[in-house]
């Protein structure tokens, strides 16, 4: 019986793609100069309909922050830092979950694991174009805790997609993503410069030791972003009105114990003066760090 | 005891990154330095000269990072290895955060330091891009380390390692493997790895203009880099800008030629041992974190520059 209604099912969706096809045949000849992309797309359209997606957000120091350290050098000190979206998961993963939805239909949901001082970047998040937002309330944890959290929320989701940054520019662990994956049992695409949809597989280019590979994957999966898998885009008037009023749902914390802690913070010791070379003796350059810095 | 490192390998070798891996681990004292590795492998890959005894190998050659680390946390086990370490490089961002929650691991990803067990077990890592450093305590029995890649060098035990076949069982996956294009076609050092570095920016004017560059990296058998915006407008591959938001290096000599110094560009490049700038404004920001400095146009510093490096290896 299953199988009948199954095969039927088959027949049917097989006859529509034919019957889209053929309204695409006709549009055709209208437009001689449709692109091979826009055939991709619809063609994408046919399977990737309305992709649930989460996009994995975080809040950290603007790149021109000082970094100086408070408590006897166990606390980050925020005083006159201001925060922003993590360059990585602003700039690439949540705009390529908004180019993706615009291409295909569907729903960019974010998440944030924090307090409620990460509602201005959450907010930001929401003009740039993502349709609701969910904050774990809980003071920030170790990557582990930070996983499960968002773990915990994405398992009865659906989730199509799961996109994070490749990595914080405050902690640089790029942990998180690959975390999720394990733990919810999906496939990790680490380090992704491009995504596209062809039917029903997803086309990754990533970054691996020594080159960039090509995968396909078929079914949810997370992903992490790095440069190139979107183009970062400015919140526009509107999107930032619309962003007042769009959904901001604040869940309660699921409980983990934390499996590392930072104890303490040091910078780095400071260069010593330049030494000056002149600029038509470029030989006695080589000679210093040759004789002098023995690192030729 | 014993400890497990992750090596990646490379026509039948473990990469540089892996070595370093190997050397960190045989440096802990915490047992015998047991590898796994899978794919094509030649004799011991070259790792019982970099602290390996024994080598794990599974002949399959491509698998998913899932895979990867279920097979690699069913190596720890089978080895009594309380201690998994992976070079921070690309394919230890994919599998170590998978074994870490296999094995109820705490981990230190990015670690620039050997764990300090005098009191619990401290490792120190990179944070805030290079602009500070982090103690981190791990509270759990197992746990995984990830070193970033020239942050503990080579260290040489000229030892020899058994291979022994590791056939665990890797699950399924739903990823596939369409097609590998390597960054560089003559087998140069990968840039997080390279222990030179010859950077340069928007000072360059254009792209046709890299050729001294270039010429400066290959003399050296250095990797070259780029500014942001250098990436950005297309000048030079994505894969070559470091700084904040690009990638972080550490190598022994890192040039900067026509590079403001922005604190961007500064935090991915201020962990390398020595910098030497040139720039032909005197007042640049990168001049202060630089050790030797050259303040002149690079389109006439170069061509003597690289003369000069052209005597210099020919003697
Ligand atoms: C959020 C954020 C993240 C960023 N992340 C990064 C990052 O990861 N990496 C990065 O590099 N930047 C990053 N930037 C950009 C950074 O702020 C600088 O704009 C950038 O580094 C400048 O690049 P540049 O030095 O090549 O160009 P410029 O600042 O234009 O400097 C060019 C330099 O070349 C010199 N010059 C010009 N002509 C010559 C010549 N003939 N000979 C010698 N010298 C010459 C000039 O004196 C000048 O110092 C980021 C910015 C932001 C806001």
């Amino acid at each position: 019986m299953i199988k009948e209604i199954e095969s039927s099912k088959n027949q049917l969706f097989q006859k529509n793609v034919r019957n889209i096809m053929r309204a695409y045949e006709i549009e055709l000849n209208f437009r001689a100069n449709l692109s091979g992309q826009k055939w991709l797309s619809l063609q994408a359209r046919i399977k990737y309909k309305n992709m649930k997606i989460l996009v994995c957000i975080s809040k950290a120091p603007d790149t021109t922050s000082r970094i100086a350290f408070t408590d006897n050098n166990t606390k980050f000190d925020e005083n006159g830092v201001q925060y922003i979206v993590n360059p990585y998961d602003e700039w690439y993963a949540l705009v390529k979950g908004i180019e993706l939805k615009e291409a295909l239909g569907g729903n960019v949901t974010t998440i944030t694991v924090g307090g409620a001082d990460n509602e201005p970047i959450i907010r930001k998040a929401l003009a740039i174009g993502a349709d609701d937002a969910v904050r774990v309330d809980l003071e920030t944890g170790d990557s582990f805790v930070v996983a499960s959290q968002i773990a915990a929320y994405a398992k009865d989701q659906g989730f199509d997609l799961i996109l994070c940054g490749k990595e914080t520019i405050n902690y640089n662990s790029s942990l998180v993503g690959g975390m999720v994956a394990e733990m919810l049992n999906m496939p990790y695409l680490s380090l992704a410069t491009s995504l596209t949809m062809e039917g029903s597989t997803a086309i990754v280019e990533r970054e691996v030791q020594g080159g960039m590979e090509v995968l396909e994957v078929t079914g949810p999966f997370v992903l992490s972003a790095a440069k190139g898998l979107a183009e970062q885009r400015i919140p526009n008037m509107r999107g930032i009105m619309a962003a007042r009023t769009k959904p901001l749902n604040v869940i309660a914390a699921v409980s983990v114990d934390q499996t590392a802690e930072i104890v303490s913070y040091t910078l780095p010791a400071p260069k010593g003066a330049c030494k000056y070379v002149d600029a038509d003796h470029p030989e006695e350059l080589i000679r210093l760090l040759h004789e002098d810095a023995k690192v030729i | 005891m014993s400890v497990l490192v992750y090596t990646d390998l490379h026509d039948g070798k473990a990469s540089k990154g892996s070595l370093e891996a190997l050397s960190y681990a045989s440096k802990m004292n915490a047992g015998d330095v047991v590898a796994f590795c899978h794919g094509t492998l030649n004799g011991d890959g070259g790792m019982g000269a970099f602290g390996a005894a024994k080598v794990l190998h599974n002949a399959t050659e491509n698998l998913d990072a899932g895979q990867i680390a279920k097979l690699v946390t069913d190596a720890a086990a089978q080895t009594g290895a309380d201690v998994v370490v992976f070079s921070h490089d690309n394919s230890g961002k994919a599998v170590a955060p998978r074994v870490a929650v296999r094995m109820n691991a705490g981990i230190v990803a990015g670690a620039i330091s050997l764990p300090d067990t005098s009191a619990g077990y401290v490792v120190r890592k990179s944070v805030f891009s290079g602009k500070a450093m982090a103690d981190v305590s791990l509270k759990t029995g197992k746990k995984v380390i990830s070193i970033v890649p020239n942050s503990f060098g080579l260290h040489r035990t000229d030892g020899t390692a058994s291979v022994e076949t590791f056939n665990g069982d890797a699950g399924s996956s739903s990823v596939k493997v369409r097609s590998f294009k390597p960054t560089s076609t003559d087998g140069a050092v990968p840039l997080p790895e390279a222990d030179i570095v010859v950077s340069a920016g928007r000072g360059m004017k254009g792209p046709e203009n890299w050729g001294p560059v270039e010429e400066l990296a290959s003399i050296f058998g250095a990797a070259t880099a780029c500014s942001r915006p250098v990436a950005d407008i297309g000048w030079r591959p994505h894969h070559e800008h470091v700084g904040q938001t690009g990638i972080a290096i550490r190598p022994t000599l890192y040039f900067a030629i026509g590079i403001s110094g922005a604190i961007q560009h500064l935090a991915g490049v201020n962990g390398s041992k020595v910098i030497v700038v040139i720039n032909k404004d005197p007042e640049a920001p990168f001049f202060k974190a630089a050790d030797y400095g050259i303040v002149g146009d690079a389109f006439e510093v170069l061509p003597k520059l690289i003369e000069a490096a052209k005597s210099f290896k020919s003697h």
